[in-house]
């Protein structure tokens, strides 16, 4: 057993666990993963007025919902030694969800403390807290703003007080939102889908939503292992035609993944001058000649860290071509209009971040520059493409345990699994959920990065 | 003829060649085709498909191996519902399959079909001699405890040297080295030659992995990741320095480094009607006009061993009325680089075309920038049954890319005096 193994076994099994806890590492809860809905029952509040998103989206769910329990002066009781004691539920709940898109003024936000009070007392492990408002851009006044802004604060501290793997998160519906759309956001958060995303805002946008095409080609880079491979299995999962691709020494690999699930491989460098157009006769090689792909996820990453005193041009280069100019070229190339083998009007473009394009990382100027480059690139690319209804999103995952983390030094590990609000490591499979969500054309968001990292410290 | 439909390449695959001992020495022929098949599934998205048939075998053959290519098959993603069978023809092995299944599709018994080749230098078979496989029989058909005893008392330590296979002809003694040094003496090809031969190989083969030729048509195994033997940094003047292992004497000419390696691999290509694969989108690289095989008595010493594909190609291009000259790529198997020299030589000798060949004069010269351009095996290696899919899938490639119309020439020898010559055709 190498070293690594010795200190996560000591950490985490027998005396270790005792040993852990007593320095402050405090244990992981397995997390519901899946379409598994939680087990408990579901409670919903209305906050600041009459808006019914909520109650309508759910319905569309086919959920039934029961009414929050609020703390109010006059629900609470007293304990045998004097002291006051909240209103409380009966059982555990599975999930609370607050509907504040009426919420205008900072009183209002006495009415949303008031519900999850009781709500985060009771919420079973790998519960649910989400909160619904509106977008603090499109408030009509600086209170109203201001307000909306509050919610994400909120949200955000709540998810960092609860504890067993439940998590806390925020959706900013747009004028347009319709209950059909927000309930499509309901249901991946209420899902183990949504498992690792935590202390997230998501903004719905107007427009974002589309026809699902048949068949649904999807491209995949990176696809030979780690998130890679499991977000081109979890597309064929969703019946989707998978474009498995990966660098040709790569190939093995690449090649168990397509036969796997019965895609194809494409063994291609993505840094030649010529891979999108290799991407888009491949297309039109297996799907004909009429065939357009409906998402594309630019996976393929590399990591070359390096403090910035110790950088040359050679690991700096590789890592801002891979993991960012060559997505923009390939880009660039599928998206011309009537392209036979490019990219659909309506399909989708994930592009892959990292909480290290946020935060910055010690050693990792390269990688953190092409991350964060990846974000500016989905914001200005959804702004552009808008008009032929092509989406564009991104995922940044946190700590994902893979074979690329699993070279991290073992201490550095533990304490970025254990920075995050879930105490643990994602898993590649959570990140996959994440971009199947994004990539489906009934999901209305566009031009949104989405952590997938148990709320590890900082982000959007 | 005219009745006939069009059996074209659709595509190939094959794992980077190993040297012997080398990074495949725990992989078995069956590890390796089916990694072969993997890879050609994967690239055009068979899986789970029912192929009409895969036709493909190995010349280094363990008893274990009598059904190779189904239980491949049934190894592989492809759907088991997929018939094969085994075929053996030396060097020749997947080129002749090939022939039958484009044969077979071409007649309508078959759409779409998997030619392939395997072999292993590094796990071949070692037999026990005949004195104690006699023995073992006897011992198995001992009815009593006591019978075995008495049979297996009577084992002796020589029993026990095992057989090793060799590159040798069953009817002559001599390895297929000592065979070509004659008839490379005989043509008179020199050292020069074939080391500048041997060296354009390896250049040709490492420029074109670098330029990502073989992007798709190799998919790694293994760890390796391209051809083992393949020594990119090599030179005329390198080359020279090795020390003659083929030949007698101050003329030896053939040196390890101007003779093919012993190899490990495994090649596949992927054949289909026209319409077939037309209609599913797949790409249609060339079409597979005609071959030939021909043998000559290497006996009497009339012949080299290795000089069958001269005499095929006459056929071949007295059937099709083609000359030598009309094509684009020459792919000739460099089974010793004077193997290739020697044919060259005998198409350009009037004497020999005339009275060997029985035509009216030499076949003619043929411009050598268009031989082996992207390398052939004696950078790549050459594990025997492998090596016609190999050719045949990258000149598949280099036809399309050079567009419709444009033909190739392949020829492979064989051992046992044999020889397979095919037409390609970009359409």
């Amino acid at each position: 057993m190498n070293l690594d193994g010795i200190i996560s076994g000591v950490l985490n099994s027998g005396p270790g666990k005792a040993v852990a806890a007593a320095l402050g590492f405090p244990e992981a809860t397995p997390l519901r993963r899946g379409e598994a809905m939680p087990a408990n029952p579901l409670v919903v509040s209305a906050v600041g007025g009459a808006s019914t998103l909520v109650a309508d989206a759910l319905r569309t769910l086919d959920l039934d919902a029961e009414a929050a329990v609020v703390d109010v002066p006059e629900a609470r009781s007293t304990d045998e030694n004097g002291r006051e004691r909240p209103p409380a539920y009966p059982g555990r709940i599975g999930a609370i969800v607050v509907d504040a898109t009426a919420a205008a003024r900072v009183d209002d936000l006495e009415q949303v403390r008031a519900v999850l009070r009781p709500a985060v007392r009771a919420v079973e492990p790998s519960g649910r807290v989400i909160i619904v408002a509106g977008d603090p851009a499109t408030a009509s006044d600086v209170e109203g703003a201001a307000v909306r802004q509050a919610l994400d604060g909120i949200m955000r501290s709540v998810g960092k007080e609860l504890r067993g793997g439940a998590t806390s998160n925020l959706v900013q519906v747009a004028d347009g939102s319709t209950a059909d759309e927000l309930a499509q956001v309901l249901r991946f958060l209420l899902s183990g889908r949504s498992a690792y995303v935590d202390g997230q805002p998501l903004v719905l946008a107007d427009g974002a939503t589309g026809p699902r095409p048949e068949p649904r080609i999807v491209v995949v880079t990176g696809a030979a292992r780690g998130i890679g491979a499991a977000i081109a299995r979890r597309f064929a999962a969703d019946g989707a035609t998978v474009v498995a691709l990966d660098v040709p020494i790569a190939g093995e690999a690449l090649a168990g993944v397509a036969n796997e699930i019965r895609g194809t491989a494409l063994q291609l460098d993505i840094t030649v001058p010529d891979a999108g157009d290799r991407i888009a006769q491949h297309v039109v090689e297996r799907y004909g000649p009429d065939a357009r792909i409906g998402a594309i996820v630019h996976c393929a990453g590399i990591l070359r860290d390096k403090m910035l005193a110790n950088l040359d041009e050679k690991r700096w280069g590789a890592v801002l071509q891979v993991n960012l100019a060559a997505q923009l070229r390939i880009n660039d190339v599928l998206l011309r209009p009537g392209r036979p083998g490019g990219l659909a009007d309506g399909s989708r473009i994930i592009g892959v971040a990292s909480t290290s394009g946020w935060a910055g990382n010690k050693g990792q100027t390269n990688y953190a520059a092409s991350k964060a480059g990846v974000m500016g690139m989905v914001r200005a690319l959804s702004a552009q493409l808008a008009d032929r209804g092509i989406v564009v999103n991104g995922v940044a995952p946190g700590f994902i345990e893979t074979d690329m983390t699993a070279s991290i030094p073992v201490i550095d590990r533990e304490i970025f699994r254990r920075s995050s609000s879930l105490l643990q490591g994602g898993r590649p499979a959570d990140v996959a959920e994440t971009i199947v969500f994004l990539a489906d054309p009934g999901t209305p968001l566009n031009g949104q990065v989405l952590r997938v990292c148990g709320q590890l410290i900082v982000g959007r | 003829m005219a009745d006939l439909r069009n059996a074209v390449l659709v595509g190939s695959n094959r794992v980077p060649f190993g040297k012997v001992g080398g990074a495949y020495a725990a992989a078995t022929n069956l590890d390796l085709l089916t990694a072969a098949l993997d890879g050609l599934v994967a690239r055009f998205g068979l899986a789970g498909e029912r192929v009409g048939e895969v036709a493909a075998g190995a010349v280094l053959k363990h008893s274990r191996d009598f059904n190779l290519t189904r239980e491949a098959v049934l190894s592989s993603a492809l759907s088991a519902a997929t018939p094969a069978y085994d075929v053996q023809q030396a060097c020749a092995t997947s080129l002749t399959a090939a022939v039958q299944l484009s044969n077979r599709i071409r007649v309508g018994q078959l759409d779409v079909a998997i030619a392939g080749g395997v072999d292993s230098a590094s796990d071949s078979p070692i037999a026990v001699n005949d004195g104690l496989r006699r023995k073992l029989l006897r011992l198995n058909a001992a009815k009593t405890p006591l019978d075995k005893l008495k049979t297996l008392a009577t084992v002796r330590p020589a029993d026990l040297a095992p057989e090793v296979p060799r590159a040798a002809e069953p009817r002559t003694g001599l390895n297929m080295g000592q065979h070509q040094a004659i008839t490379t003496a005989h043509w008179g090809i020199t050292r020069q030659a074939q080391d500048e031969l041997a060296a354009a190989s390896h250049h040709n083969l490492a420029k074109a992995w670098d330029a990502g030729f073989f992007d798709d048509l190799v998919t790694p195994y293994l760890g390796l990741t391209r051809d083992q033997a393949l020594r990119a940094d090599t030179s005329v003047e390198r080359l020279a320095k090795l020390r003659p292992v083929f030949g007698d004497g101050p003329d030896a000419t053939m040196t390890a480094g101007n003779s093919t390696p012993l190899s490990d691999g495994a090649a596949a290509v992927l054949l289909a009607e026209e319409g077939w694969a037309r209609a599913r989108n797949l790409p249609v690289l060339a079409r597979i006009v005609d071959a030939e095989t021909a043998a000559v008595d290497y006996l009497t010493g009339t012949e080299g061993l290795l000089m069958a594909p001269a005499h095929a190609t006459a056929r071949l291009l007295g059937r099709t009325g083609l000359s030598l000259q009309d094509f684009d790529f020459y792919e000739i198997h460099e089974a010793f680089a004077s193997t290739v020299l020697c044919t060259l030589a005998a198409w350009e000798s009037d004497e020999y075309c005339r009275d060997t060949l029985g035509l009216d004069g030499a076949l003619g010269s043929i411009d050598r920038a268009k031989l082996n351009v992207n390398g052939s095996s004696l950078a790549a290696g050459h594990p025997f049954a492998a090596t016609g899919a190999r050719i045949l899938g990258s000149l598949g490639k280099m036809l399309a890319d050079k567009g419709r119309g444009s033909r190739g020439l392949i020829s492979v020898c064989a051992a046992g005096g044999q020889g397979v010559v095919a037409i390609v055709e970009a359409i």
